[in-house]
């Protein structure tokens, strides 16, 4: 048992943990006596089973499984459930062995019902809703229509052979001017820190401009602009790239992201730098400490850009927001909750790093008649007492959520990243068809229902 | 392109409504229209058992084996009928009837020790013996003040079960 809580607090701290899982108050007080309505009772089960038959987002309900948990202290499911809740499937051997009813000569000693790990397999030509948050979803086309079709064509030619090189000639002539003036300014200006930094947040904003005029955006911004004050920070839904061009174009925001590698990633450690953006790398666990440390630092200084996090840690397609990493709203800091809508009638404005790369995202967009979107600066929010800090992220979702007409869902973005480890190849509790060798979705093994009852009596 | 939906006139819908004790509005009912076509696979007006396993979400269910002999061949007025006690609109004692359905595997309206038992065994496989899941039940039965060979019906379990509280929803999505 001991050797299991250590596994457990060695854990990356990107795995999904229970308490992410399960919104408050779920976890019920123990009924303290197993009586004979909780053994019929096989609601929860039956409802899992016609949420299956009517839809696969419906059994996402996380929040109608019933953890019951014992009372007892020394029993190792309780200080173990958290690792139950994470992927890796083989956590879930010792724990089974350490059964108590096994141990315990007497059967009525504890009791608990261990439903489902639910595995997906990406392949399957139904969608889940997991998959779904990270997929684009296609118009409807409108140009089926014999007298629109002639109309999409002359639209086509419009867009790719008059728009596009106008657009790239307008970000070239972006990007000449950028640099003519930023590498005098950053060479020339050593001496004069505040006057250096002002003049680079200009030009960090103008050339965001450039891009956004790139892509004709039309970009409505609601709500007071950000103020550049200590001890805030700005949280917002992360669609693409662009989200962080199109608020960069308003006020130049220190940012977390990931690093890229290409291009993007050049601007990032040069260009970027400069505004006191941070970056991380996903996979290097070391990176993690750094950068929580970097951002403490970041948010007392006074003249600091105001930061900018996207707590969701990956793009979502602008219909769905999944959970919020709750780093941003540990720092002890008013966090200012930005709430993006794209509009698609023109262009999907997700990116799917996976499937396309930011340079062809560009020109996805550079090619379209124009991005539309909608910017809400919505009204600071700061931690309520007796509010944790997840609870917190939560309740900044639901307004963010609210706000730009999102669907909730208690999805884990960095699920995305995760593959099962191998051994669940040989896993006798996962059956062998779900897991292929195929690296890019990433079979996602997940645990969609634990129902588990442990019934002290 | 949509065009499924669009297959139900109004008479059907108010048909299947009125089949389903209005227990799903007819946006609800467009909606699991569709879900059924998809279930239905070889478009033959029901939908097979073969083509309900292949929801990973209910051929993992402990109790799909079970639900299987219920739902197999079920026309789209019946699917409903079986989902109603799902809604949101439902009453306990429809929920509750299901559950009994559940459990009576014969369907004579009686529901033995060994019918929970086999219940009970499909929820929890192999985590516990055949022995212990008999102590517990004829324990929890002897509690609530049943006996081993005495026989639940409806109204026994409406009793066990009918308070508030049974969580039993499903969310068709509209859109």
């Amino acid at each position: 048992m001991s050797k299991l809580n250590k596994s457990s607090s060695e854990l990356d701290l990107d795995r999904p943990n229970i308490e992410d899982y399960l919104p408050s108050g779920s976890i019920q007080e123990p009924h303290g006596k197993l009586r004979l309505r909780d053994l019929l009772d096989i609601s929860p089960t039956l409802t899992e089973a016609a949420g299956a038959i009517v839809d696969d987002l419906s059994i996402l309900v996380v929040g109608s499984y019933r953890i019951v948990e014992s009372r007892s202290e020394s029993d190792p499911i309780r200080s173990n459930l958290q690792a139950l809740f994470c992927i890796d499937l083989t956590i879930l051997d010792p724990i089974l062995r350490s059964d108590p009813i096994n141990t315990s000569n007497d059967p009525t000693h504890s009791l608990h019902f261990l439903s489902m790990y639910h595995l997906r397999d990406d392949n399957r030509e139904e969608t889940d809703s997991f998959t779904r948050c990270f997929k684009s979803i296609p118009p409807e086309p409108w140009n089926w229509n014999v007298y629109l079709f002639p109309l999409w064509c002359l639209g086509v030619v419009v867009r790719y052979l008059i728009l596009f090189p106008m657009r790239v000639l307008v970000l070239t002539i972006g990007w000449i001017v950028f640099l003519a003036a930023y590498f005098p300014v950053h060479v020339l200006l050593k001496g004069h820190d505040k006057l250096r930094k002002k003049l680079e947040r200009c030009l960090v904003e103008l050339i965001c401009s450039f891009f956004v005029a790139s892509w004709t955006g039309v970009v409505k911004y609601h709500g007071p602009r950000p103020s550049m004050r200590p001890k805030q920070v700005f949280v917002c839904n992360h669609t693409s790239m662009i989200d962080f061009i199109i608020l960069e174009q308003m006020t130049a925001f220190a940012v977390i992201m990931q690093k890229h590698p290409g291009w993007v990633g050049l601007l990032q450690s040069t260009i970027l730098e400069s505004v006191g953006c941070i970056w991380f790398n996903r996979s290097e666990a070391k990176d993690r400490e750094t950068v929580a440390r970097k951002l403490r630092d970041h948010v007392q200084g006074a003249d600091n850009n105001p930061l900018l996090i996207f707590p969701e840690g990956t793009c979502v397609n602008n219909h769905y927001t999944v959970m919020f990493k709750k780093g941003a709203f540990e720092l002890g800091c008013t966090v200012c909750p930005i709430a993006i809508k794209y509009n698609k009638i023109f262009v999907d404005a997700f990116w799917n790093s996976r499937k396309q790369s930011f340079t062809m995202h560009l020109l996805q967009l550079m090619t379209s008649w124009a991005v539309v979107c909608d910017v809400w600066y919505l009204e600071p929010q700061s931690l309520k007492p007796g509010e944790t800090a997840i609870e917190f992220a939560e309740r900044v979702r639901d307004i963010i959520s609210v706000r730009a007409g999102l669907k909730k869902v208690p999805w884990d973005g960095y699920l995305k990243y995760s593959r099962p480890s191998p051994k669940h190849r040989e896993s006798k509790v996962a059956p062998g068809p779900f897991l292929k060798d195929d690296p890019i979705e990433g079979h996602l093994v997940v645990f969609k229902g634990l129902f588990l009852t442990i019934v002290e009596h | 392109m949509g065009s499924t939906s669009s297959m139900l006139t109004q008479y059907d819908i108010e048909a299947v409504q009125e089949h389903c004790n209005h227990l799903f509005s007819q946006q609800e009912i467009v909606s699991l229209y569709r879900r059924f076509c998809q279930l239905d696979r070889n478009s033959k007006g029901f939908i097979s058992a073969d083509e309900f396993l292949s929801v990973p979400e209910f051929s993992m269910n402990p109790l799909s084996q079970r639900l299987i002999k219920m739902v197999d061949g079920l026309n789209f007025k019946d699917f409903v009928a079986f989902l109603s006690a799902f809604s949101a609109k439902a009453s306990v004692p429809e929920r509750v009837k299901l559950i009994f359905k559940v459990y009576d595997s014969d369907g004579n309206g009686k529901v033995t020790f060994n019918d929970i038992l086999e219940v009970l065994q499909d929820l929890t496989g192999s985590f516990i013996s055949d022995e212990q899941r008999e102590e517990v039940l004829c324990q929890v039965l002897k509690e609530a003040g049943y006996t081993r060979d005495s026989t639940l019906l409806l109204a026994d379990f409406i009793k066990i079960l009918g308070k508030p509280g049974l969580k039993m929803e499903v969310e068709v999505p509209v859109d």
